[in-house]
């Protein structure tokens, strides 16, 4: 069992954790943007192999954070709260 | 020099001291360009080049396989083989793989070892059972064989399942296929390979392509560890991979890489003989030809680029094979392994042109590619011989995510992602 630091709660048990995608893809501007920019936004992913920067969320407690993880040894390399501050 | 494999032949070599036999492929070093480029030995990669060769007739075709042949997901998969989808678009992919694959060892003159031993999809409530009715009706009106089964059927074809009152989850019934069964994973890669190979493919392993040759803003060629090549036509088929060569070539793809796990027993006695799936514990099982219990179960949670998979999701896996078949307690495990796999959001590969010319896809395959190996290598080799989309391939394009055109067969067909 690998622990992920949560930021609020501190290291905890892979299981609590939940994926929510890469961090940095923002909503664009609706206005006139054609279908290939949405599925830009909806569908398409960096999907790295090493340094990742990924939006993770922490279900017992609802923190919702910035992980930086290598995809390859699983390393945990920092986390930060969507609000800035950093921790662990 | 024996060249065709049979019971003769066999039969012979065996009078002859087997001193006849030649090695299945040849391993000729690379030449500095081609008619066409594969990229990627797994099973999709050669059954691509040896369809080129058979179907389109151009054999100066190599496979660059960055380790060995096989040695990625084909040679990872727990080798379930049936086409219970339910979208017109998937019946009409993995149909064609199905029907291929029913003469594959024929036409490979390789024993792919076959065996159709029938799925059951295990349905554990009323609501699991009218979905499973759903899918039969569709599987039937789209002219898949399919069959609803009762609790006596499922109790019938799998006699050690958990059939307890106080079951986690009871038996309401089941999805049958019965043309569903397993191949030998191994076999297939290596019978595409010598068949290949036999028509004048090149097979090369360890050779990485480590970067895309680019000039006129169309592919030319491959850089690898083993030099540059050039083709004006190349095909990839990395699996897991796809993001991280897209990403030289310049462009995203839908992908996320995830590890999926699997793990067998030691061998024992025949226990089971057909597929079982149970969606509800998460868990399918089948028993292999040497006997041992063949383990799989969903994706592991976490993005991964590590063939290893992590340690909560086995032992959900094995939590679950206990609560369906309390027997298998007394089981020890051999061995358990990981391939990364290429999870799309509507679960349906992807099959065309990159956004970058010349450059052909065959991705996306996810958990569930072996089946389609035959398929995804007659549809990629007719791109790359012709330039143009087969009919199957079509709703398969890249450009279904801009359309809006999915093929959500997470939602069809109850697939656990
Ligand atoms: C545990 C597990 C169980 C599965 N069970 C089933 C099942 O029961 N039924 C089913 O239908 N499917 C199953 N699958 C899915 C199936 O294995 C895959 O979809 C299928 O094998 C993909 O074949 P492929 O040829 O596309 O990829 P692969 O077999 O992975 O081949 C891709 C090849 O590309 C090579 N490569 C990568 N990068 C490079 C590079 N830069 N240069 C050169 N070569 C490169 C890799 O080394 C690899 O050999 C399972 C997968 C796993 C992991
Ligand atoms: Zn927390």
């Amino acid at each position: 069992m690998q622990l992920f630091p949560c930021p609020f709660c501190g290291p905890r048990d892979e299981s609590e954790f939940h994926y929510g995608g890469h961090a940095g893809n923002a909503r664009p501007d609706g206005a006139g943007m054609p279908a290939e920019g949405w599925a830009g936004y909806l569908y398409l992913r960096p999907n790295p192999k090493g340094t990742a920067r990924e939006i993770w969320v922490h279900m017992n407690c609802g923190e919702f954070f910035v992980m930086e993880r290598d995809t390859v040894s699983h390393t945990v390399l920092s986390v930060t709260t969507l609000g800035g501050e950093h921790a662990a | 020099m024996t060249r065709t494999y049979s019971a003769l032949s066999l039969f012979k070599e065996g009078l002859a001291g087997q001193t006849g036999w030649q090695p299945a492929w040849r391993s000729p070093e690379p030449k500095p360009s081609y008619d066409a480029i594969v990229i990627g030995g797994g099973g999709h990669g050669l059954a691509t080049a040896y369809y080129l060769a058979r179907n389109h007739n151009i054999s100066r075709v190599a496979v660059l396989e960055k380790g060995w042949i096989g040695g990625g997901n084909t040679g990872r998969n727990t080798t379930v083989v049936r086409s219970n989808y339910y979208y017109p678009e998937s019946v009409e992919l993995y149909g064609l793989a199905h029907r291929l694959y029913e003469g594959l060892s024929k036409d490979l003159n390789y024993n792919v070892m076959l065996s159709q031993r029938g799925m059951v999809n295990v349905c554990h409530s009323t609501a699991e059972m009218e979905v499973g009715a759903r899918t039969v009706n569709a599987m039937q009106i789209n002219g898949i064989d399919a069959e609803l089964f009762s609790p006596d059927d499922v109790r019938r074809v799998a006699p050690i399942y958990n059939f307890s009152a106080n079951a986690r989850f009871p038996v309401f019934g089941g999805v049958w296929q019965g043309r569903a069964g397993t191949a030998r994973h191994d076999a297939v890669a290596w019978g595409y390979a010598r068949a290949a190979s036999r028509l004048g493919v090149d097979i090369i392993q360890n050779c990485e392509i480590t970067d895309f040759m680019i000039e006129g803003g169309r592919c030319r060629g491959v850089q690898t560890s083993r030099g540059a090549i050039r083709a004006e036509r190349i095909g990839m088929a990395v699996a897991g991979h796809s993001s991280h060569l897209a990403a030289k070539a310049g462009f995203r793809l839908p992908i996320n890489s995830y590890a999926l796990q699997a793990c067998v027993s030691e061998p024992v006695k025949p226990i089971l003989d057909t597929v079982l799936s149970s969606p509800a514990n998460g868990v399918y099982v089948s028993q292999s030809d040497k006997g041992e219990i063949v383990i799989g179960g969903g994706l592991d949670r976490i993005p991964s680029y590590a063939q290893r998979g992590n340690l909560p999701t086995l032992e959900g896996v094995i939590a679950g094979l206990l609560e369906m078949f309390p027997i298998f307690g007394q089981l020890k495990l051999m061995r358990q392994w990981a391939g990364i796999v290429d999870v799309v959001p509507d679960s349906s590969p992807i099959i065309g042109e990159s956004p970058l010319p010349n450059l052909f896809l065959n991705c996306g395959w996810g958990t569930g590619g072996f089946k389609a190996i035959p398929a995804g290598g007659t549809l990629l080799a007719q791109l790359l011989a012709t330039g143009k989309h087969n009919d199957i391939s079509r709703p398969f394009d890249l450009d279904r995510f801009a359309t809006g055109r999915l093929i959500d067969e997470a939602a069809g067909s109850g697939i656990a992602h």
